[in-house]
Formats: C-alpha cells, sequence, structure tokens
C-alpha cells in the first residue's frame, strides 16, 4: 500500500517562512550579526527566502551562504559511488555571528551533524542555530531544530520531499508513504 | 567510473565532466583558511614515485592530504627498490601495508597496468614512460574550461615534442572526447608517426596555426628521452617550434598559453612570454590539486572499491 499526499502547498510554505522569520529576528533582537548559511541542495533556496523576508521586515540585508556537507558525510565508503558534489558558497566572515541553518527536511540530523563540522571549518560563529520547513522526526543524534515549519510525523520507511519554484517549477512539501518499514539514508 | 585511471581512454566525457565539476568543489575547499576536508579519513594513498618528479608528487600529497587521507611517500632513491627489489615485490609490500590507491610514476611505459594485477586499490597513472599521464591532461582540461567557458570546438595546438610527450598524449584523448580541435604542430622527427589516426590535425608550420588558437598548449623539449638527434640546435627549434614574443602577439585575443612544466625557458618558450597575463601555467599547478582531490574522492568516496569490478 503507498500513498502520496501534499503536507504543504506552496502558500503554506510562504506563510511558515514569513513566521520563521519573525521568529529568527525576535530571538536575536534584529538581524545585525546574523548570517543564514543554506544546506545544498534545497535549503540554500530557502535561505534566500527568508533573508528577503528579514530584509523586508528589518529593511537590512542578511547575507546568506550555501554550504555543500559531502565532504563531511558519515557514510562516505559506505556507499556504492561516491555522493555527488555541490556547490559550497560563504562569502562571510561567520567567526562571532550568529550562524542559522536552513535546511528542507530535518530527519536523522546526521545532516546536521556534518553541516556544524562543516562550518567550524569556516571560522567560529558565536552560536548556531537551525531552521528547517519540516521536521519529520527519527532522530539518530542528539539534535534538534531551533525554528520549525511544520512538524509531520511520519514513518521510518516514508519520503518526505520538499519541492522548490527555482529546481522544481512549484513549490510544496509531498509524502510518500509505504507500508514497509525501509531505512532511507538520509 | 573506471576503477583504475590508467589512461585517458579510461575516462567516457561524462567521467571527465564530474572530475572537473567535482574539482569546482575543491577548488573552493582551496580558498578556505581551513583547506582541509574529511572526505577520505581512514584511507590510504600510496604515492609511488620511481622517476624525479616535483610538482606532480607534491600536488598529489597535497590533494590526499586536504581529503585527511594518510599518505605515504615512496620514491627510488633510498628504498628498497635501489637495493633491488623487482616493481611486483614492491607492490606487494605496499598491497600488504593496505594501500586503498597507489599513485604510480614509472619511467617504463605500461608499469600501471602491470601494476593492476598485482595490487587491489586503485592504480593512477602519474606518468609512464612516453605513455600517458592523465591527470596532466584533466587538470588542463579544467584550466581550459574554467578560462574559456567550455572544451567543445575549442581550437587546442600541441607544440613540440609530441613523439616523447605523455602528456601530450593523454591530452590529445581528453581533448578529443570532449570534442575540440586539436593540432599537433613540432619537427616531423617529433610528431609520432600514428599522429593521424588520434583524431586530430599535424602541422609542421606553427606560424600558419597560431592566428587562429584558442589555445597554445607548449610541450618541453625532453632532452634527457632524446636518445638521437631530432632538430639540429636549440636555436634552430625556438626559431621554428618556441613561443616567441612575436608569435604570443599574433595569438587571438582571449586565447590562452599553457605549459605543463618543468619549462626550459629560451627554448621551447620565451622568458617573457612564459610571465604574460594569458599564460596560465601557475593556474595549471593550483588547479591540479583540485584536480587530483576530485579524482581521489570520486574512486576512493564510493564503496565499490572493495569490489572487482572492472579489472581492464
Amino acid at each position: 500500500m503507498s500513498a502520496e499526499g501534499s503536507v504543504l502547498d506552496a502558500d503554506d510554505i510562504r506563510r511558515a517562512l514569513t513566521r520563521i522569520a519573525h521568529e529568527v529576528i525576535e530571538r536575536d533582537k534584529g538581524a545585525d550579526a546574523l548570517v543564514l548559511v543554506g544546506i545544498a541542495n534545497r535549503g540554500d533556496h530557502l535561505a534566500r527566502r527568508l533573508a528577503a523576508e528579514i530584509e523586508r521586515i528589518e529593511g537590512a540585508a542578511v547575507p546568506v551562504g550555501v554550504l555543500d556537507i559531502t565532504f563531511y558525510r558519515d557514510d562516505i565508503g559506505l556507499r556504492a559511488e561516491a555522493p555527488e558534489v555541490h556547490e559550497t558558497r560563504i562569502d562571510v566572515d561567520i567567526t562571532g555571528r550568529t550562524v542559522v541553518l536552513v535546511d528542507d527536511v530535518l530527519f536523522t540530523g546526521r545532516t546536521i551533524r556534518a553541516a556544524m563540522d562543516a562550518l567550524t571549518d569556516f571560522g567560529r560563529p558565536a552560536r548556531i542555530r537551525l531552521a528547517v520547513l519540516v521536521d519529520r522526526g527519527h532522530r539518530e543524534l542528539p539534535i534538534r531544530a531551533d525554528f520549525v515549519g511544520k512538524n509531520v510525523p511520519t514513518r521510518r520507511g516514508d519520503d518526505v520531499r520538499v519541492l522548490v519554484q527555482e529546481l522544481d517549477g512549484d513549490d510544496a512539501v509531498i509524502m510518500r508513504g509505504t507500508t514497509a518499514d525501509r531505512t532511507v539514508t538520509a | 567510473m573506471n576503477r583504475h585511471v590508467l589512461s585517458m581512454h579510461d575516462l567516457t566525457a561524462d567521467d571527465v565532466i564530474r572530475v572537473l565539476d567535482t574539482a569546482e568543489s575543491f577548488r573552493e575547499v582551496g580558498t578556505r583558511v581551513i583547506k582541509k576536508v574529511p572526505a577520505l579519513r581512514g584511507r590510504t594513498v600510496v604515492n609511488f614515485f620511481l622517476e624525479n618528479s616535483t610538482r606532480t608528487r607534491i600536488s598529489f600529497e597535497l590533494a590526499a592530504k586536504r581529503l585527511s587521507a594518510d599518505v605515504i611517500n615512496f620514491a627510488a632513491g633510498g628504498s628498497s627498490v635501489a637495493k633491488g627489489e623487482s616493481l611486483k615485490d614492491t607492490a606487494l609490500t605496499l598491497q600488504a601495508m593496505g594501500a586503498d590507491a597507489i599513485v604510480i610514476r614509472h619511467s617504463s611505459s605500461g608499469s600501471p597496468l602491470q601494476l593492476t594485477k598485482w595490487v587491489e586499490g586503485h592504480v593512477i597513472n602519474a606518468g609512464d614512460g612516453t605513455h600517458e599521464h592523465p591527470t596532466q591532461a584533466l587538470l588542463d582540461l579544467y584550466t581550459m574550461r574554467e578560462r574559456l567557458g567550455r572544451l567543445e570546438g575549442l581550437r587546442v595546438a600541441i607544440v613540440g615534442d609530441v613523439l616523447h610527450s605523455r602528456v601530450a598524449r593523454s591530452l590529445c584523448i581528453g581533448l578529443v572526447t570532449m570534442g575540440a580541435e586539436v593540432t599537433l604542430i613540432g619537427p616531423p622527427t617529433l610528431i609520432p608517426p600514428d599522429a593521424p589516426t588520434w583524431g586530430v590535425q599535424v602541422s609542421y608550420d606553427l606560424d600558419a596555426v597560431i592566428p587562429k588558437l584558442d589555445v597554445c598548449y607548449m610541450l618541453r623539449v625532453q632532452r634527457e628521452r632524446q636518445r638521437l638527434e631530432y632538430f639540429p640546435s636549440v636555436r634552430e627549434y625556438n626559431r621554428l617550434f618556441g613561443l616567441t614574443g612575436a608569435r604570443a602577439g599574433v595569438l587571438p585575443e582571449g586565447s590562452l598559453i599553457m605549459h605543463p612544466g618543468p619549462m626550459n625557458r629560451g627554448v621551447e618558450i620565451d622568458s617573457d612570454v612564459a610571465d604574460l597575463p594569458q599564460a596560465v601555467i601557475e593556474e595549471q599547478v593550483t588547479n591540479g590539486i583540485a584536480v587530483r582531490m576530485s579524482l581521489l574522492y570520486l574512486l576512493l568516496g564510493g564503496a565499490a572499491d572493495r569490489v572487482d569490478d572492472a579489472d581492464v
């Protein structure tokens, strides 16, 4: 048995990002020492939208970086092929700033662990926070998000996918469920 | 991708694009404060250099170290090879020490292929005799694509001692794979007789070709490999086939001057030409590290390296 369903549509995503933008500024009382770093390949697009939203609210531009965590993965050598690599670009010095990592789906937490390792190679942020569009549970590491678009209860084997306009032509979060409890490597 | 990289024939056009695209990310790593990523932690790379080399060995060493692999440098002098150990026994020793990849430079063409029969790890050819030098070709392709935005349709001349040049052989294969138009130029004595079968043009007149080039690739005159007199004098060679200031002036705007190094200034390339802004010779060296990181990552970053699947 399999079921495919929409979790969030384009309007839901827009509203969630607007709310997260407000929460981010509220938490740090402004956007002065803020850097948004999106995790490739979807988080970077969400980070850019979040930055635009924060700029609209606060009137100040927030630097946005994109981080590819491939070289920091803990499953290199466990997969048949070396994982595909995406662009990394962080043009600002993150030392002493508040870095908000932005990703589409929070699942096992392993991606975030890798991202935090990667960030420390760029500098020493004052603090790192985590914003995700969807938290689907099933953590394998002691990691939690500071800002969440939507909590979605899932089974381990479910497939939760975030689509973004820039890559997929549409904004949506969809879930494809299966009864089999197969393990998906995030 | 092929299990070993012995020749540019081992890489398809898609493989080349994958290596170059991945190298792009490693170039970025090279600009960071901490120029090291943990991608190949726990892997062992052996640099097995049985012929003199500075830039290639250092480049591979740096590439492997920046990937957090353990690196062993093994050179002929001061090793068991100097005591008369055979290539096979040395290879079996490296194998017994658990080398995941062996980067080999050897004066005999074909020795990397021989090595693949004795070891389980990946073998990367870092230059074998007058046969091939695929990682040099990859870094040259990277540099061309980076500077000129494409490889397909590029007009490239490879000038000089093609006969003894493993660089020329690998680069030719790579350029032809990627759809570039290659012209080999040199004294007839230094153009391999089978060159017309490589899918390239051959010319003996540098001045006729130079105004139409995107890349002018100068080869080193390899006096150490020339057992016979292939040309009358260095002065004559320079006059006919050297990249002089006057010739560099005829190159189209935006074209590149490349050289694999080490250069014989005043022989195949005039000293002031080597320092022109369109001469990207140091860039080639910098890009070499990223390209070798990319290749090591793509070969060692998968689990398939334990499976004996594609031994060719």
